[in-house]
């Protein structure tokens, strides 16, 4: 399975909903620390350049504060998209199974605090 | 035994490129009964229906099928073929290998096996087709316009003026519908009130148009060419014959709370009133909710005020019954609710407000006599953004999924009407797309940016925040700076989405025809009849059957008439022979298919029956002809197999179910 295959499949989204509004970037808190901006993100899967994806800072900046996925008017979701990119790049590091007392040394001062409760709820479940 | 001929289309390659035609032209010659089979290239066309004629004229045939497209495309043209033949147009059968078959299925093989065994039940079903006439039933000639928006208006000027009655009913208590509540009009920016008054006279002073306001269809009985239908005229407490409309009882009524509906609740009116200026008829109604003479018994004051004792506080509803050849439906739309776009502020700020609201916040005539002002505080605004496709293009279960159409021009419309009338303020447009077909649309569109200064940003607002200082905050982006942008704005006008009035569903209903998911009436051919409905002798005019303007809205409204003369200039109606039949030795008289009758077709009488030897009096159900229109519920329902449509009897389906389990 390909990249974009399994970002899709781990999402369930379909990225070819998606008309280009640009409200899921209107809505981003974290639009300017991102180089790929949400709506972006979601034309990268469709162009199947995860490598850049991957190379990005935006999947680690997104906050899984989910004010896309509430107002994204085709369902395409792309914090779910972005989520399921930072999970398939997390398991390509080999760091999937985190548990507690491995967090402090994979912290560093760019990952919000979101970000690690949404991996909690991911791999601890 | 009948001799059947078979006839298979190729459909130029529709069938032939999924179908082995030659193939079903073979399994079909070893069927009993068949003694002719060929195909054609296209059977439809004139040398293809000249070989059907000749094979029924050189085998004698008696009966024929022809495997092709749909039979709501063609049956009609080879049931006439067969006619002029002399052979009855019911002995011809149609199997759909087509629409049911070729378009559905990509291997060869299996397609050309279930046009087979298509064309094989269409044989057995033929060999028990009985001949049968068509009847004739009267056309009452007179029509019914549901709504008097400019849909429904144009629509009943255009019949009238051919020489038919029209009646209107309008559930306001004017005639104008949406059109009146708009102050400008795209493309010429004329005053809507300006083109629309002398149409709502010309239909009020038409001697062939009739008009029931504040009226509503209660009932529609009775089928093509024959309708029945129960109106009710709601008590407008105001007797129309004495009523000269001078509003003396309007400036007095004390009671003042309730919320104009005609200016979208911005402001409020008196209980007693007439919902515009231009309003036809100008004849006040009371509203009983608000009414303190209706609640309480105490007030009277437009009675006593009223020179010519036109007020009765005694009237009621009074429900009348008229026959009609045609209905049309025209009951146009209105804005969804916003209740669930939170972020957009709607609910929270009187600053947000819809589209529809600024036409009425425009007009002379609205809330503000026509001045642009913010409804929280009156001061004038001068930083205005709008936001397009609100609850438009949306698959997210809190809008619609369609393009409303209308919006990008209208507010290409107020962007350019308020540049131009309030020079120091600024305009803004956040578009996903701006859609402008039409006749000097684009045009249009392109003068408000070029010639009028309106700034058209590219990317859908997220969220609007209202702040303290009364300001509100809008989140948007720049897609083609890839920028985000926080812009603080004095007013918000949302392009609302529209969708068919909710009434829609319960005239859908009366009428039995069909409605799409999104409430639209639905044409019988979106492209070859869009102004009729699938259910014969109703017809769509207007918004209710899709997004439209003006101009479409007209175009349309004369369509829907045309084909409303061509229905009332006939005299009579052919009727479908395919009626239901009860048998009377079967029949045991039990009602359950009277019950189910959508067309109250069936009664019952007292009659004596010889069952094998035995005489005795039993109560049977009874099919009037005229009414039934061969729908098939009763057969069903039947408990006891009694009844049976003629043309698709019981015996007539299990054949063709026995030919394909075969
Ligand atoms: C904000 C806004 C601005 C617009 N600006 C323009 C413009 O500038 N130019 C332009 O070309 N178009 C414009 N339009 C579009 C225009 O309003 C419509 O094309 C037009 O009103 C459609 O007419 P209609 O008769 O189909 O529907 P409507 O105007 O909605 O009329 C329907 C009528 O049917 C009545 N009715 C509904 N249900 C029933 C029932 N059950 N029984 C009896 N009566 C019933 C209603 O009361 C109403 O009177 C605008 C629309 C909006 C929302
Ligand atoms: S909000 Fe949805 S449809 Fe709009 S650009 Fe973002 S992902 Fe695409
Ligand atoms: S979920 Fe991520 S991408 Fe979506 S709005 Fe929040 S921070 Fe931005
Ligand atoms: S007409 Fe324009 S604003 Fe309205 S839904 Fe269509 S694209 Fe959106
Ligand atoms: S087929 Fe039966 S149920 Fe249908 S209209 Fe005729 S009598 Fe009524």
């Amino acid at each position: 399975m390909s990249a974009v295959e399994r970002i899709k499949e781990i999402s369930g989204v379909n990225p070819l909903k998606c008309m280009k509004c640009g409200k899921c970037s209107a809505s981003c808190p974290s639009f300017d620390a991102m180089d790929i901006k949400p709506h972006q993100f979601v034309s990268y899967v469709i162009n199947d350049d995860v490598e850049a994806l991957a190379n990005s800072k935006s999947a680690w900046k997104c906050l899984s504060c989910f004010a896309c996925i509430e107002r994204c008017p085709r369902d395409v979701q792309p914090g779910k998209l972005i989520d399921a990119a930072r999970q398939m790049l997390i398991r390509q590091r080999g760091q999937e199974g985190l548990s507690p007392d491995e967090i402090p040394a994979l912290l560093d001062d760019e990952t919000p605090q979101q970000l690690l409760m949404s991996a909690f709820r991911k791999y601890r479940r | 035994m009948r001799r059947i001929g078979v006839f298979v289309c190729h459909c130029g390659s529709n069938i032939a490129a999924t179908v082995d035609v030659k193939k079903v032209v073979e399994m079909a010659l070893n069927e009993q009964g068949v003694v002719h089979a060929e195909d054609y290239p296209y059977m439809c066309s004139e040398a293809g229906q000249s070989r059907i004629a000749e094979a029924i004229k050189e085998k004698q045939l008696s009966g024929i099928v022809v495997c092709s497209c749909s039979p709501r495309m063609h049956e009609a043209t080879f049931r006439k073929c067969a006619e002029t033949c002399g052979l009855n147009p019911y002995l011809v059968e149609i199997a759909n290998i087509r629409e049911h078959c070729s378009w559905i299925h990509k291997d060869v093989e299996e397609a050309t096996e279930k046009a087979v065994i298509l064309m094989r039940a269409a044989v057995a079903k033929v060999h028990l087709n009985a001949p049968l006439q068509a009847g004739e039933s009267a056309v009452t000639k007179r029509a019914l316009v549901i709504g008097g928006g400019i849909a429904g208006i144009q629509t009943a000027i255009d019949i009238a003026d051919a020489g038919y009655k029209v009646d209107i009913v309008e559930k306001t208590p004017s005639i104008g519908g949406r059109m009146s509540q708009l102050d400008k009009t795209f493309p010429t920016l004329d005053c809507s009130a300006c083109i629309l008054t002398p149409k709502m006279v010309e239909a009020a002073s038409h001697e062939n148009i009739t008009i029931h306001t504040y009226s509503e269809v209660e009932k529609v009985s009775g089928f093509v060419g024959n309708f029945t239908v129960d109106i009710r005229k709601k008590a407008r407490f105001v007797n129309m014959d004495k009523c000269t409309g001078c509003g003396v009882c309007q400036e007095k009524c004390p009671s003042k709370k309730p919320l104009n509906e005609f200016n979208r609740g911005l402001n409020t009116r008196t209980a007693i009133y007439t919902p515009f200026a231009q309003a036809i008829p100008n004849v006040p109604v009371i509203d009983p909710q608000s009414c303190i003479k209706l609640n309480t018994g105490k007030c009277g004051v437009c009675e006593k005020f009223c020179q010519v004792g036109a007020i009765d506080y005694t009237q009621k509803d009074e429900i009348i019954t008229e026959s009609y050849g045609a209905i049309v439906v025209a009951t146009g739309f209105d804005t969804i609710n916003l209740d669930k776009y939170g972020e957009y502020a709607y609910n929270e700020s009187k600053d947000v407000i819809t589209s529809l609201e600024l036409e009425r916040i425009m007009n002379a005539a609205g809330p503000t006599k026509g001045h642009l002002e913010r409804l929280s505080d009156g001061k004038a605004p001068k930083e205005i953004v709008f936001i397009q496709c609100v609850g438009s293009r949306c698959s997210d279960q809190r809008g619609k999924p369609y393009c409303s159409k209308i919006c990008c021009m209208y507010t290409a419309k107020h962007a350019m009407l308020i540049r131009d009338k309030y020079p120091d303020t600024n305009v803004t447009v956040f578009y996903i797309d701006v859609r402008t077909p039409g006749k000097n649309f684009d045009e249009f569109y392109r003068r408000a940016v070029e010639d009028y200064g309106v700034n058209y940003v590219k990317g859908q607002v997220g969220k609007v925040a209202p702040q303290p200082d009364g300001s509100l905050l809008v989140h948007g982006v720049d897609l083609l700076e890839n920028k985000q942008i926080l812009k603080k704005a004095d007013m918000v006008v949302l392009a609302t989405a529209i969708e068919p009035n909710p009434d829609v569903r319960k005239i859908a209903t009366m009428l039995t025809a069909s409605i799409d998911t999104n409430n639209f009436l639905t044409e019988a051919h979106p492209k070859l009849r869009p102004v009729e409905s699938p259910t014969a002798g109703v017809f769509l005019s207007g918004v209710c059957q899709g997004p439209k303007d003006i101009p479409e809205t007209v175009a349309q409204a004369g369509a829907a008439a045309v084909k409303v003369i061509g229905l009332l200039a006939k005299d009579k109606l052919k009727t479908n022979p395919c009626t239901a039949k009860a048998d009377e030795l079967r029949c045991n008289g039990c009602s359950q298919c009277a019950n189910v009758c959508p067309y109250g077709a069936i009664s019952y009488e007292v009659r004596q029956v010889n069952d094998h030897g035995i005489r005795e009096d039993r109560r049977i159900a009874v099919v009037n002809s005229a009414l039934c229109q061969g729908c098939g519920a009763c057969t069903v329902t039947c408990p006891s197999g009694a009844m049976d449509l003629q043309g698709f009897s019981n015996r007539q389906i299990i054949a063709e179910v026995d030919a394909i389990c075969r």
